[in-house]
C-alpha cells in the first residue's frame, strides 16, 4: 500500500492538466454548476475529448477506452473537477454503452458506440414509470413483436434531459405472462424522433426543466433494437444500475465543492470577521471534509478491487449513499453561508437594465435552488433507502 | 398554567382556516405567486375584515385586545396555507414597533396597519451584517432638527407591497456597537428611497432597499435616539415567535401530506407506508412537529418576561424549529420520491418555505450561539 504518485503518474497528471488548460472551452469556464445549459454547452467538452480519445476512459480499450489504471482515472476526475468541467453525461457513456458492449451484437456496437464516444448522439434513460419507481421490475410499458418491428406503448417518467435526446434506452415488458416481474422485460433502444414518442416537460422545485414525461404511443422500432436476449432485459438493467451507482459518488467534484465553500465562507462576514473564522462554521466544513475523505478512500479501495477484476458489487451502494449525503450537505452549508441572500429567486428576476440578474454577491446566486435540486440525489439512481436494503440483503444477508 | 385558547382565538382560527381552505387553495396560491403583483390586496382586505390585523393590539390602541398568542394563531394558519401576504412584516413587526411609539406615531400609523391601508416592511438586514441586528452600515446623520439616512438594506421581505418601512440605522458609535442604533419610520415614497424588487425562492417578494440622503424629521424616530437596539431585539423576538408558529403550520401540513402519500403510494405490491424505515421516519417528523409546537408556545408565552428569559426562549425555539423544519421538509421530499421534487405538488413548496424560515431572523447557528452567550450571563459568578 502506498499513496504516492509514481513519476509516471505525476507526468500523466501534468499532461492532463496541460491539455485541460489549453483545450477546455473558455466560455464555459466556471459555469459547471449551472442547470440551464444548452445542448451544445453540455456536449462541448465531450466532443473535444472525443477527438482526443479521452471521452470514455472506463470502456475496454478495443471500444475506445484509454486503458488507464484506477490511479490515472482518479487523476483524471480530479483534474477535470479543478476547472468545474462539464463532463460527458452518464446516460450514453456510463449507462447504455457498457450494456451495449457487454450484451450487444457486433452490429450494435458498430452502430451505437462511435456516436456515444464522440458526443454526437445524446442518450436518455427510459426506466422509471409513474407506477414503477423503486419497484422498477413492475414496469408496464409494453413492446409487442409485429413482424420485424417492436410496437411500444406506455409512459415513462423522470426522463432526464430527454428534451435533448436523440436516442433512449427503454425497459419494456415483452412477456406479460412471465411468473416473476423481473422476467419478461426487454431492453430496447428507441430513436427519440420516431413517430409516437412524445416528451413533455416536468418542472422541478428549483424551477428548472431537467426531467420529462416520455409518452410512447404505437412507437415502431426495428427488432434489431433489442439489446441482449428477449425477456432478459432485467440482466442489462441491473448491470447498468450498478454502473450508475458507482459514478454517483462524485468525490472529485465534492472536493472542489468544499474548496468553493471555503472561498465563500472566507468572503462572507459574521460580526465583521470572515465566516470561516467562526469556530462553528469552520467545524462544519471540517466535518464535511472528514466525511468526504472517508468516502474518497472507500472509493479508492473499491476502484482497486475493480481493477483487480471484480466488477462493481453491492459495495457501490455505500458510495451512492455517502456520496449523495455529502453532495446534499455541501449545498446545505453553502446555503447557510450566504445568509439572507439565499432567499432571492435569481431565475425569476427581471434584469435590472445593467445586465445584472442576481442580487447579493455572485456566489449567493442559485444557492437555494441548488440546495433544493440536490434533494434529488437521495431519490434517484435507486433511492438511499433502496441502497440500504441492498446492503442489508446482499452484504449482511438479512 | 393554561394551554387553552380563548373563545376569540378559537374563532380567529376557525374563520381564517375556512377562508384559506376556500380561497387560498394551492392552485390559487400558485397563480398569485406567479402574477405580476405576487399577492392579493383583496385578500389582505379580507384579513382586515376578519379582524386579523387588529387581533394582537390592545383595545386602547384600537385593537381587539389580544397579543402574541393571537399572532401565533394567525401565523400557524398562514403556515398551513403558505400564505404570502405580509402579516409578519406589517402587523407583527411594523405594529410591534409602532404600538411602542409616540402617541403621534400611533395616531398616524397604527390605525392604518390595523385597517390594512398602511403596510410596513422591516428593513433591518444589511448586505454584510448577516444576522447581527447592530451590524449596521446604514447611517442616520443629524440634519437640522431631523436626520438624513443613507444605506442599503438587504432582502427586505414584503417591501414591494409596503407603504412604509421601519428602518434601523446607526446614529452614533462604531459599526457593531449596541449603543447608537436608532429606529425610524420612513415612507416608501420619501425622496431618496429606491428599491429593486424581486421574487424569493419560497414565493414571496422582497427588495433591496436603498436610502440616499433621505431626510426624516425627529418625529420619525421610534423609541429613543441611539437606544433602539433593545426595542429592535424585543420586536424581533416577537417576530421569531410568530415565525415559529408559521413553521409549525407548515410542518404539520408537510407531515400530514407525507403520511397520506405513504398510504396511497404502492411499490412492491404494498403501500410504502408499510415499510418500517419510513414509518419510523414519519414518527420522527411527527415528534419534530410536536416539539416545535411546544417550543412555539413557550417562546410566545415568554415574550413579556425579563430580557434574558425572553431572548433565550426565542433563540431556543428558533433553534428547535430550524432543525425540525429542515428534517421535516427534507424527509417529506424523500418519502414522496420523485413526486416530491416536482413544482406541481404542494409538498415541495412547504419544504422551500421551511428552508427559508431557518434563514429569517437568524439561523440555527446564530441562535445557538445567542443562547449559549446568554446562558453564560446566567452563570453564578464564582466567589473570589
Ligand atoms: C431529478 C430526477 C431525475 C431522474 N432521472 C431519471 C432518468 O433519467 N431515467 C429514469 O428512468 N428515472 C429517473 N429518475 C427516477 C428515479 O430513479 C426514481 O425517482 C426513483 O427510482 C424512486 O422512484 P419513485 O420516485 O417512484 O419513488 P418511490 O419508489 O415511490 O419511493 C418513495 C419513497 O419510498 C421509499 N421506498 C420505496 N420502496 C421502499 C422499500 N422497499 N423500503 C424502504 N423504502 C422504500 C423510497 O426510498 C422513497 O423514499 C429520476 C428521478 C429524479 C428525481
Ligand atoms: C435494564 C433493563 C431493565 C428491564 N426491566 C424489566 C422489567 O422490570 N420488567 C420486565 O418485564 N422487563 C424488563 N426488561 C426487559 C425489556 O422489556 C426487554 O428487554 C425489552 O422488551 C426488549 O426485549 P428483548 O430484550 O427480548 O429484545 P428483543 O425483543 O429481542 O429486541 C432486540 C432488538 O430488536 C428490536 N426489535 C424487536 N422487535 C422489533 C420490531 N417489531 N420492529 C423493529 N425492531 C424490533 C428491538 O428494538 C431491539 O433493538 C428490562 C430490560 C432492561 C435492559
Amino acid at each position: 500500500m502506498n499513496l504516492d504518485f509514481s513519476p509516471e503518474e505525476v507526468a500523466f497528471r501534468d499532461e492532463v492538466r496541460t491539455f485541460i488548460t489549453e483545450n477546455y472551452p473558455k466560455e464555459l469556464a466556471g459555469v459547471g454548476t449551472r442547470e440551464d445549459l444548452s445542448r451544445d454547452e453540455f456536449l462541448a467538452w465531450h466532443k473535444i475529448l472525443g477527438k482526443k480519445g479521452w471521452s470514455v476512459p472506463a470502456w475496454p480499450e478495443k471500444y475506445g477506452g484509454t486503458g488507464w489504471t484506477s490511479t490515472q482515472r482518479y487523476i483524471w476526475s480530479e483534474e477535470n473537477a479543478r476547472v468545474d468541467a462539464i463532463m460527458p453525461l452518464p446516460f450514453g457513456v456510463a449507462m447504455v454503452a457498457p450494456v451495449i458492449y457487454t450484451f450487444g451484437t457486433e452490429e450494435q456496437k458498430k452502430e451505437y458506440l462511435p456516436g456515444i464516444r464522440s458526443g454526437d448522439v445524446w442518450w436518455c434513460q427510459g426506466y422509471s414509470e409513474p407506477g414503477a419507481g423503486s419497484d422498477l421490475a413492475s414496469v408496464k410499458t409494453t413492446a409487442v413483436r409485429d413482424g420485424d418491428e417492436w410496437v411500444i406503448n406506455g409512459q415513462k417518467t423522470w426522463t432526464t434531459l430527454a428534451q435533448f435526446a436523440d436516442w433512449g434506452f427503454f425497459l419494456c415488458r415483452t412477456d406479460p405472462t412471465a411468473k416473476k416481474p423481473q422476467e419478461g422485460i426487454s431492453f430496447i433502444l428507441v430513436n427519440m424522433k420516431t413517430p409516437g414518442v412524445e416528451v413533455r416537460p416536468i418542472k422541478l422545485i428549483d424551477g428548472g426543466h431537467e426531467v420529462n414525461e416520455t409518452w410512447l404511443t404505437d412507437v415502431r422500432v426495428p427488432v434489431g433494437n433489442l439489446v441482449g436476449k428477449e425477456n432478459e432485459g432485467w440482466t442489462c438493467a441491473k448491470f447498468l444500475l450498478a454502473h450508475e451507482r458507482s459514478g454517483i459518488a462524485g468525490v472529485a467534484r465534492s472536493k472542489r465543492g468544499v474548496e468553493k465553500l471555503r472561498a465563500i465562507a472566507s468572503e462572507e462576514l459574521i460580526d465583521g470577521k470572515p465566516l470561516i473564522q467562526s469556530g462553528d462554521f469552520a467545524r462544519k466544513i471540517s466535518q464535511l471534509e472528514i466525511d468526504l475523505t472517508a468516502l474518497e478512500f472507500t472509493e479508492l479501495r473499491t476502484l482497486a478491487a475493480e481493477s483487480a477484476g471484480k466488477g462493481p458489487g453491492p459495495e457501490s451502494s455505500i458510495l451512492k449513499i455517502k456520496g449523495t449525503e455529502i453532495q446534499q450537505r455541501l449545498t446545505e452549508l453553502t446555503l447557510e453561508a450566504v445568509g439572507n441572500y439565499a432567499a432571492p429567486y435569481t431565475a425569476g428576476m427581471e434584469p435590472d437594465g445593467s445586465n445584472e440578474r442576481g442580487v447579493g454577491p455572485d456566489h449567493s446566486n442559485f444557492t437555494a435552488e441548488t440546495y433544493f435540486n440536490m434533494r434529488k440525489t437521495s431519490i434517484y439512481g435507486g433511492s438511499n433507502e433502496i441502497q440500504r436494503n441492498i446492503i442489508s440483503k446482499m452484504i449482511l444477508g438479512l | 398554567m393554561d394551554f387553552n385558547f380563548t373563545e376569540e382565538q378559537g374563532m380567529i382560527r376557525d374563520s381564517l382556516s375556512r377562508l384559506i381552505r376556500e380561497q387560498y387553495d394551492f392552485d390559487t396560491r400558485r397563480k398569485v405567486v406567479a402574477s405580476k403583483e405576487g399577492w392579493r390586496p383583496a385578500m389582505w382586505a379580507q384579513f382586515a375584515e376578519l379582524g386579523l390585523l387588529m387581533a394582537p393590539f390592545s383595545e386602547e390602541d384600537g385593537g381587539l385586545g389580544g397579543g402574541p398568542i393571537d399572532a401565533m394563531v394567525v401565523m400557524e394558519e398562514f403556515g398551513k396555507g403558505l400564505v404570502v401576504e405580509p402579516y409578519l412584516p406589517s402587523v407583527v413587526c411594523g405594529g410591534g414597533f409602532l404600538k411602542r411609539g409616540s402617541d403621534a406615531q400611533k395616531a398616524e400609523h397604527l390605525a392604518g396597519i390595523m385597517s390594512g391601508e398602511q403596510i410596513f416592511a422591516f428593513a433591518y438586514a444589511e448586505p454584510r451584517g448577516r444576522y447581527n441586528l447592530s451590524d449596521l452600515e446604514t447611517t442616520a446623520k443629524k440634519e437640522g432638527a431631523g436626520f438624513s439616512i443613507n444605506g442599503h438594506k438587504a432582502v427586505v421581505i414584503g417591501a414591494p407591497w409596503a407603504t412604509h418601512f421601519v428602518v434601523t440605522a446607526r446614529t452614533s458609535g462604531g459599526r457593531r456597537d449596541a449603543k447608537g442604533v436608532t429606529v425610524f419610520v420612513v415612507a416608501k415614497d420619501a425622496k431618496g428611497v429606491s428599491t429593486r424588487d424581486y421574487p424569493t425562492v419560497d414565493g414571496r417578494r422582497a427588495s433591496e432597499v436603498y436610502f440616499e440622503n433621505v431626510s426624516v424629521s425627529a418625529e420619525a424616530v421610534v423609541g429613543e435616539v441611539d437606544n433602539g437596539l433593545p426595542l429592535v431585539e424585543l420586536v424581533t423576538d416577537e417576530a421569531i415567535a410568530a415565525l415559529c408558529a408559521e413553521a409549525c403550520g407548515a410542518m404539520k401540513v408537510a407531515h400530514e401530506m407525507t403520511v397520506e402519500y405513504s398510504r396511497n403510494r404502492k411499490q412492491f405490491g404494498t403501500a410504502i407506508g408499510k415499510f418500517q424505515v419510513l414509518q419510523h421516519r414519519m414518527v420522527d417528523m411527527f415528534m419534530e412537529h410536536e416539539q416545535s409546537v411546544s417550543m412555539t408556545y413557550m417562546a410566545t408565552l415568554k415574550v413579556d418576561e425579563d430580557e434574558v428569559t425572553r431572548k433565550k426562549a426565542a433563540s431556543a425555539a428558533k433553534v428547535r424549529i430550524g432543525q425540525g423544519g429542515r428534517f421535516v421538509g427534507q424527509q417529506a421530499i424523500q418519502i414522496h420520491g420523485g413526486m416530491g421534487m416536482t413544482d406541481e405538488l404542494a409538498v415541495g413548496h412547504y419544504f422551500k418555505r421551511l428552508t427559508m424560515i431557518d434563514a429569517e431572523f437568524g439561523n440555527v447557528d446564530y441562535h445557538l450561539k445567542r443562547y449559549t452567550d446568554l446562558s453564560a450571563i446566567d452563570l453564578p459568578v464564582a466567589a473570589e
